[in-house]
């Protein structure tokens, strides 16, 4: 209890919609969660309610022991929490931004000073202390935003789309950088993503859909549910190739964009065989191992849709 | 105090690194005293009064509270640009009181309205407005408690919206009206009943009568007509900014998001 994040039956409702239904998972420190869904899955809701911004209304939530509802002063003191919208002011520069925040969080003077070189150092960005926020690139500035939210040494970093806007090499570094930091800090990082090869790197991962955790696990555990590998059938007639296919070998597909999607046991010997068996009716075959797309594709026979999340 | 400080030191450096505020914070005193002391006042000749002199004598006070009110609302815009970019989630997550945060950011607005103000106050001796010094010091009192009420009015409001244009009509439509109605530009005395209530009910029109009381307090020159006495427009004025205040950090806690 003491060293978790807890959400128990936590339910939130909107008067036009239903944000959240029933949700339940827990995260240890020195963990890394990556909450998973595509646009108006409740993340952003769950986001908010988690960093103390939004009222639990059903449910409860303890963070490290303290309930959420009644004891919000005690945990915005351990809290980092980074935002999807800056949290800089871009009239001010770099150093400026961390002094603001660190007496925001009662730290001043020689302690407050030292702590900011470190992070300076650390995110590589010493050179640039004295510029202001608003002239520099938005990955430098999304760097500078971490480091903000880590500056009072936080027990819990929340991040919500922490790598929207950021390129590959800089995604892959943030990525390896909470890694470090879970593990030689205990830190607790709970995150939302809407991006696939992101929640990839997390230690465990929730994937919610219109407002239900669907799934909760580590991600080789959940793409292992799915059942050996994921073929991709192209066809100029999907729809009869569908029904024959199933009428010949059993295994049923599912018709998406992207053509004909069915799973099976040692795919290679299938996708030989059903070339043989519908050669006119095929255009091309796609076979792969499963990813967390089918693995929600599979829960909510829905396609997973990588969206920019603009939901409230 | 700590936290109190440094949103008080940022609204004040923003204000001082965004040129065209600061120069528009300078301008704006300087026009109307340029306006006023070359002969605009001799066009108006209200109920009550006698003179060029006369009338400038009492409508300066006035213009001074128009510059409180406009500097001190429109300071409060920047918490509507806060929360669109997203700076007031990051105040709103630390371990700050709402009351802390509502108290700096009112802070930040009275010092800076109470700047111009003050500029605006010293020019007046240009122009044939004579006080002294005790004057001087009551005044600045009165204005520091009246920028800090007007500020929490406009916090009050800005606290609610997400857009600033929303924030500009809400306050075009109050502050006009809200100013004009204070007695700045006529006495009461002598206006329609209907009217003459309006200004009863408006609280400006005790901060600008306790205001010109102070400023005129050791010279011959009194208010026109039957203004509203120093101890109730002290009271009134006093329980303003109070209402203001704790009404902002109510509206403060309640929008949390």
């Amino acid at each position: 209890m003491e060293n978790r994040l807890e959400v128990e039956n936590l339910s939130y409702a909107y008067p036009e919609r239903r944000a959240l239904d029933n949700v339940s998972l827990s995260v240890s420190c020195g963990e890394i969660f990556g909450l998973l869904g595509p646009n108006g899955s409740g993340k952003t809701t769950l986001f908010k309610i988690l960093s103390t911004l939004m009222r639990i209304t059903s449910g409860t939530v303890h963070i490290l022991g303290y309930n959420l509802a009644t004891e919000g002063r005690m945990i915005r003191d351990f809290l980092g929490v980074v935002f999807q919208h800056p949290g800089l002011d871009g009239k001010l520069t770099i150093v400026e931004n961390l002094r603001h925040h660190g007496h925001l969080y009662g730290l001043s003077g020689k302690v407050l000073q030292r702590r900011i070189s470190e992070l300076l150092e650390c995110f590589g960005v010493s050179d640039r202390a004295k510029e202001r926020v608003e002239i520099l690139s938005g990955g430098l500035q999304r760097r500078v935003e971490i480091a903000k939210s880590l500056l009072h040494s936080p027990r819990v970093l929340l991040l919500d789309e922490p790598t929207s806007g950021l390129d590959i090499t800089a995604r892959q570094q943030l990525n390896d950088y909470l890694g470090v930091l879970a593990q030689t800090e205990d830190i607790l990082v709970f995150m939302t993503t809407h991006l696939l090869e992101d929640a990839e790197t997390c230690d465990r991962v929730g994937i919610l859909d219109v407002g239900r955790l669907v799934a909760l696990g580590e991600p080789d555990e959940l793409k292992a549910e799915v059942g050996g590998d994921v073929i991709l059938i192209e066809s100029t007639n999907s729809d009869t190739l569908g029904t024959a296919i199933t009428e010949w070998c059993g295994v049923s597909t599912v018709l998406t964009d992207n053509g004909l999607r069915l799973e099976c046991e040692h795919g290679h010997e299938f996708v030989r065989d059903v070339v043989a068996e519908f050669p006119d009716e095929i255009q091309s075959v796609r076979f792969g191992k499963p990813t967390l797309a089918d693995v929600f594709m599979k829960l909510t026979g829905n396609p997973f849709v990588e969206r920019e999340d603009t939901e409230n | 105090m700590l936290p109190i400080t440094t949103i008080w030191w940022r609204e004040i450096i923003r204000f001082y690194r965004q040129r065209s505020r600061l120069f528009s914070a300078i301008a704006q005193p300087l026009v109307f005293w340029l306006l006023i002391g070359s002969g605009l006042s001799a066009s108006f000749q209200p109920a009550g009064a006698s003179g060029e002199t006369g009338y400038m004598t009492y409508f300066y006070p006035g213009i001074v509270v128009l510059v409180l009110l406009f500097t001190s609302i429109f300071a409060t815009i920047s918490v509507v640009n806060d929360r669109r970019e997203g700076f007031l989630q990051s105040i709103l997550v630390a371990p700050v009181p709402r009351w802390q945060i509502v108290l700096a950011q009112a802070l930040g607005g009275t010092t800076l309205a109470l700047l111009q103000g003050l500029l605006l106050l010293l020019l007046a001796p240009t122009i044939g407005i004579r006080f002294g010094v005790t004057s001087l010091l009551l005044s600045i009192g009165v204005m520091t408690l009246l920028a800090f009420g007007l500020t929490n009015l406009g916090l009050l409001i800005a606290w609610r919206m997400d857009s600033t244009q929303g924030f500009h009509a809400i306050m075009n439509l109050l502050l006009i009206p809200i100013w004009l109605l204070s007695g700045a530009f006529f006495p009461s005395t002598g206006v329609p009943g209907w009217l003459a209530w309006a200004m009863k009910f408006n609280p400006l029109t005790y901060g600008l009568a306790v205001f010109r009381h102070s400023l005129y307090l050791d010279t011959t020159t009194k208010a026109f007509g039957e203004g509203p006495s120093w101890a109730l427009s002290m009271l009134i004025t006093g329980l303003f900014c109070a209402l203001a205040y704790v009404g902002a950090t109510f509206t403060a806690s309640a929008q949390a998001n």
